[in-house]
C-alpha cells in the first residue's frame, strides 16, 4: 500500500497551464497573451544586451568561482537593489536603517518577508494577523501568505469593473475598517492584472489612513522601470511612504526589468526604524532562509550587481528599460486605436490608461474561452492579457479577435 | 515592552513593530566561516563548512564545468522562466545519476523528479510535502548526530523530530545494534531519514551487510525512508558505490524520498543545483504526487534557477563532459583520503597515545574528531583552527601544507 495512494491530483497553476495549451496549438495565428514576460516585436524573449554583455564579463573572469554566497545574499547586490527602490538620495539608507535580503524573485522576497511576519509581527507567531491583498491581485499573493501560515487572508477593494479603474472609495473604507495592524499587500508600481495605479494623491490619502491605523506596508515591486520607463517615477509610491516614516518592507523582482527571469533574482527591502532593529530582523531573516534555501544563487544577482554598481552599465540597463517599457506604450496606443476604428462596443481609454505589462481587458470569462477555443488567442480567464505579447504583425488579429468576442459572446 | 496600541503619531514614529525580535545566534556551521574571517593569524584554518579546497587551500572549479558553461555561453540561450519543477534535462539526469539508468524506476516511470534549491532546497521540499500529505506520525526519526540543518528544517516544515543511535563515540565508528534496536521501536508509518553516504557529521557509514539489516527492519517497521545524499562520488571517489544503499532499498522494493545536492560534487555550491525524488507505485501516482510538489513550491520560490541546473545536466548529458567530471570527482575523494592518511600519520608522529584509526576509517569529506566542546574552543582560540563545536572537521579544509599544524593542535589538545 503507498503512503501516497491518497494524493489528489491538484489542479495545474493556471498560467502555465495556459502556456503549454499555447505550446500544443498548431493555428498559424495562434497569439500567447498570457504568462508575464516580455516579448520583441518579432514576439522573441528578449536578453537585454547589457545582461549579455556582463554575463560575458563574468564567463571570462578567472578570479570567479561558485563558492556559496553569505545566507543574505550577495552584499554588493543586496544594497545596490534597496538604492534602486529608495533612491540614490535616501535618507533611511544613509541612516543605516534599511537592509536587504537576496531571494529566489519577487516570489522568493515574499514569501521570506511573508515568514518573518508570522513570526515576528503583531506578536510572536500570530498566524491571526489579517493580511490584505487587492481584489484582484496576482494569483500567488494568497497562496505565499496562507503557505507561510496566516489563516485570515482577505481581499480589499480595488479594482471597479464598472468604471474599469481604481475604486478608491472602497479600499479606504477597507483601511478604515481593518483591524489594526493588518497587513496589506500594496503594488507600487504597474499593478498585475489591471495595470491601473493609484495616482500620487490617492497614495498619499492611502498612507494618511495607514499610519493613523497602524497598518503595515508589504510593497510587492515587480515592474520597476516597466511601468513608466523611468525608475524613479515608478518608485514614487515606495519612497513616499519611506519618506512618511513607515517601517515597510518591499519585495522587488529583477525578472522582468532585467529579463533574468529564469535565474530567479529577487530582493526583500527591510526598512526599519534604526539600524539596532534592522540588525535583528535580518538575523532572523538568515534563520528563515537557512531552512527553506540556505543561500541564494550568485548568478543572476552576480549579473544585476555588476550592472548597477556600474555608472556605464547602468545607464545601458535604464536604456534598456525603456525600450520595453515604450514598445508596450506603443501597443497600448495602437490596441485602443484599432479598437476604436473599429468601432468595437465599449469605452477602450483603460488600455492607455493602464499601465505597465498588463491590461484589465474587462472581457469575462465566456469572451475568454471564445478567444481561445475560436481565435486560439490566449489570455487569462480574467480577461488580463500581457501587452508584450502584441506585436505590430498580430495586433491586427487580435482586435479583430476582441471585437468578435464582444459583439458575438455575452 | 514595547506600546503596541495604536496612538498619536508621535507613538507611531517612536515605536517600532520591532521592538519583540530576539537577536537570532549565528548558524553554527555558516557561523564558523564568518568568525575565520576576522581572524588575522596568518595560520588560520577553516575547517568548518564542507566546501571542498584543492591542496592549496582555495577553492576547486572544476574543469568540467568551465568547459560547460563555455558550451553553454556559445547556445545563447534565453532566460524564460523554466516549468515550477526546473529543468527536464536536468531532473532526468539527476535522477538517473542517482538510480542508474537500467533502473526498473527509470524504465517504467514510476517516480518524479524535481530541480530544487540544492540539498537544502530539496529536503525543505520534501518536508513540506510530508507535513501536508504524510498520513503517518508527525515523527522524523534523524540518526544521532545529523546535519545541524535538518532539524529546524523539519521542525519549520511543521513535523516533529526524534533520533536513532547512530554514532558511537566510544569507538568513534557506528553504533550497528544500537541503530537496529532503536529502529526496531519506531512507530509504524513514521519517516526515517538516511544519510545514502559519507554521514554528516561523522563520516560513519555502515557497511553492506549492515544496509541489508537496516533494510530489513525499516521494511518490518514499514517506516517511509527519506535518502540525503549530498555527496554522491565523494565518500569512494566512485558514483555508482557511493549509491549503493539508495538502488539496494529501492530494490527491495522501499519507495523512498530522495535529497539530492550538487553543491560538493559538482562544486556548484553558490549556483544552488539539486533534486528531490519521490519513488511512487506508478507513474500514475507520480503525476499526482508532482502535482501536489508544484503546489507546494509555487509559493516559495515559483520555479528554479536555470544557471547551474543547465550545467549540470550539460555534464552529464555530454560523454566526455562526463568522463572527465568523474575523474575530477574520484580526484578529490583521493585528495580526502590522502589527507586522512598523513592527518592519522601526523598525530602518531607527535607522540599521541591515542587511537586515531577513526580518522581513516570514516568516509567523505567530515572526520568527527572526538574532539570535547573544550578541546575545540582550545584548538580554535589558541591554534586559529575553525571547526564546529561537535568536534567535527571538514577534511576538505586540509592541505599537505598545514596537515602537520593541524596535528600538532589536535595532540596539543587532546594529550
Amino acid at each position: 500500500m503507498s503512503v501516497f495512494s491518497e494524493v489528489p491530483q491538484a489542479p495545474p497553476v493556471a498560467v502555465f497551464k495556459l502556456s503549454a495549451d499555447f505550446r500544443e496549438d498548431s493555428h498559424p495565428q495562434k497569439v500567447n497573451l498570457g504568462v508575464g514576460a516580455y516579448r520583441t516585436d518579432d514576439c522573441q524573449p528578449w536578453v537585454l544586451p547589457v545582461v549579455k554583455k556582463v554575463e560575458r564579463l563574468i564567463v571570462e573572469d578567472g578570479s570567479l568561482n561558485h563558492e556559496y554566497l553569505p545566507i543574505l545574499g550577495l552584499p554588493e547586490f543586496r544594497s545596490a537593489s534597496s538604492k534602486v527602490a529608495l533612491g540614490d538620495d535616501s535618507a533611511a539608507i544613509k541612516d543605516n536603517r534599511v537592509g536587504g535580503v537576496q531571494a529566489l524573485g519577487g516570489t522568493g522576497a515574499l514569501r521570506i518577508g511573508a515568514e518573518f511576519l508570522r513570526r515576528w509581527y503583531n506578536g510572536v507567531n500570530n498566524t491571526a494577523t489579517p493580511i490584505y491583498v487587492s481584489a484582484p491581485t496576482w494569483e500567488n499573493h494568497n497562496s505565499v501568505f496562507a503557505d507561510a501560515g496566516f489563516k485570515d487572508i482577505r481581499p480589499y477593494h480595488y479594482w471597479d469593473a464598472a468604471k474599469r479603474g481604481l475604486d478608491l472609495d472602497g479600499l479606504l473604507d477597507d483601511l478604515e475598517k481593518a483591524p489594526e495592524r493588518s497587513v496589506f499587500v500594496l503594488h507600487a508600481c504597474a499593478h498585475n492584472p489591471t495595470g491601473t495605479d493609484p495616482t500620487p494623491e490617492e497614495w498619499k490619502k492611502i498612507s494618511e489612513i495607514m499610519k493613523r491605523r497602524s497598518l503595515f506596508v508589504f510593497f510587492d515591486s515587480a515592474y520597476q522601470g516597466f511601468a513608466s520607463g523611468d525608475l524613479d517615477k515608478d518608485a514614487w509610491a515606495i519612497r513616499y511612504f519611506v519618506s512618511e516614516g513607515f517601517e515597510l518592507f518591499v519585495a522587488q523582482s529583477f525578472s522582468k526589468n532585467f529579463g533574468l527571469y529564469n535565474e530567479r533574482v529577487g530582493n526583500l527591502t527591510v526598512v526599519a526604524q534604526d539600524g539596532e532593529n534592522l540588525s535583528r530582523i535580518l538575523s532572523q531573516m538568515e534563520k528563515i532562509v537557512r531552512t527553506t534555501w540556505s543561500n541564494p544563487p550568485s548568478q543572476g544577482a552576480r549579473i544585476v550587481s555588476k550592472t548597477l554598481n556600474s555608472p556605464e552599465l547602468f545607464a545601458e540597463w535604464k536604456g534598456n528599460v525603456k525600450t520595453m517599457a515604450e514598445r508596450v506604450l506603443l501597443m497600448r496606443d495602437q490596441l485602443k486605436a484599432k479598437l476604436q476604428a473599429q468601432g468595437t462596443p465599449g469605452t477602450w481609454d483603460h488600455i492607455t490608461q493602464q499601465i505597465g505589462m498588463f491590461s484589465f481587458t474587462g472581457l469575462n470569462p465566456k469572451q475568454v474561452e471564445y478567444m481561445i477555443k475560436e481565435k486560439h488567442v490566449y489570455l487569462m480567464a480574467s480577461g488580463r492579457i500581457n501587452m508584450c505579447g502584441l506585436t505590430t504583425k498580430n495586433i491586427d488579429y487580435v482586435a479583430q479577435s476582441i471585437h468578435d468576442a464582444v459583439t458575438k459572446v455575452q | 515592552g514595547v506600546n503596541l496600541r495604536s496612538g498619536s503619531f508621535h507613538d507611531f514614529v517612536r515605536s517600532s513593530w520591532w521592538g519583540g525580535v530576539q537577536m537570532g545566534p549565528p548558524d553554527p556551521i555558516l557561523g564558523v566561516s564568518e568568525a575565520f574571517k576576522k581572524d588575522t593569524n596568518p595560520k588560520k584554518m577553516n575547517l568548518g563548512v564542507g566546501a571542498y579546497r584543492d591542496d592549496m587551500g582555495k577553492p576547486f572549479v572544476l574543469s568540467c564545468v568551465r568547459k560547460a558553461e563555455a558550451i553553454i555561453t556559445t547556445k545563447q540561450m534565453d532566460k524564460e522562466y523554466l516549468g515550477i519543477g526546473g529543468l527536464g534535462e536536468f531532473s532526468k539526469s539527476c535522477a538517473q545519476l542517482a538510480l542508474g539508468a537500467d533502473n526498473e524506476v527509470m524504465k517504467s516511470g514510476r517516480y518524479i523528479t524535481v530541480q530544487t534549491i540544492s540539498g537544502t532546497g530539496s529536503l525543505r521540499i520534501g518536508a513540506n510535502f510530508l507535513a501536508r500529505f504524510h498520513g503517518g506520525p508527525r515523527d522524523v526519526y534523524l540518526p544521532k548526530p545529523s546535519w545541524g540543518n535538518h532539524t529546524p528544517i523539519f521542525r519549520d516544515a511543521g513535523m516533529e523530530l526524534k533520533a536513532y543511535k547512530y554514532y558511537d563515540p566510544s569507538t568513534c565508528g557506528f553504533d550497528f545494534k544500537g541503530a537496529l534496536d532503536d529502529i526496531s521501536k519506531i512507530p509504524e508509518h513514521s519517516v526515517i531519514m538516511l544519510h545514502a553516504c559519507a554521514h554528516n557529521p561523522t563520516g560513519v557509514d555502515p557497511k553492506p551487510e549492515q544496509w541489508k539489516e537496516i533494510s530489513d527492519i525499516v521494511k518490518k517497521r514499514n517506516l517511509l525512508v527519506f535518502f540525503d545524499m549530498a555527496y554522491q562520488g565523494f565518500a569512494s571517489g566512485d558514483i555508482d558505490r557511493d549509491a549503493w544503499a539508495v538502488r539496494y532499498f529501492i530494490e527491495q522494493g522501499h519507495n523512498i524520498l530522495l535529497s539530492q545536492s550538487f553543491a560538493k560534487n559538482m562544486g556548484l555550491y553558490g549556483e544552488r543545483v539539486g533534486g528531490f525524488t519521490v519513488v511512487c507505485n506508478d507513474a500514475e501516482e507520480a503525476k499526482r504526487v508532482e502535482s501536489q510538489l508544484k503546489i507546494l513550491i509555487r509559493p516559495i520560490y515559483s520555479n528554479p534557477p536555470m544557471n547551474g541546473a543547465r550545467i549540470a545536466a550539460t555534464i552529464l548529458n555530454t560523454p566526455d563532459l562526463r568522463s572527465l567530471w568523474l575523474e575530477e570527482v574520484h580526484g578529490m575523494a583521493n585528495r580526502i583520503i590522502k589527507m586522512r592518511e598523513q592527518l592519522a600519520a601526523g598525530l602518531i608522529k607527535e607522540g599521541s597515545s591515542k587511537n586515531w584509526q577513526h580518522v581513516i576509517d570514516q568516509i567523505g569529506m567530515f572526520c568527527f574528531t572526538g574532539l570535547k566542546p573544550e578541546q575545540v574552543e582550545r584548538l580554535t582560540k589558541e591554534f586559529s583552527v575553525y571547526m564546529t563545536k561537535d568536534g567535527r572537521i571538514s577534511m576538505a579544509g586540509v592541505t599537505s601544507g598545514n596537515v602537520g599544524y593541524l596535528a600538532h593542535g589536535i595532540h596539543a589538545v587532546t594529550k
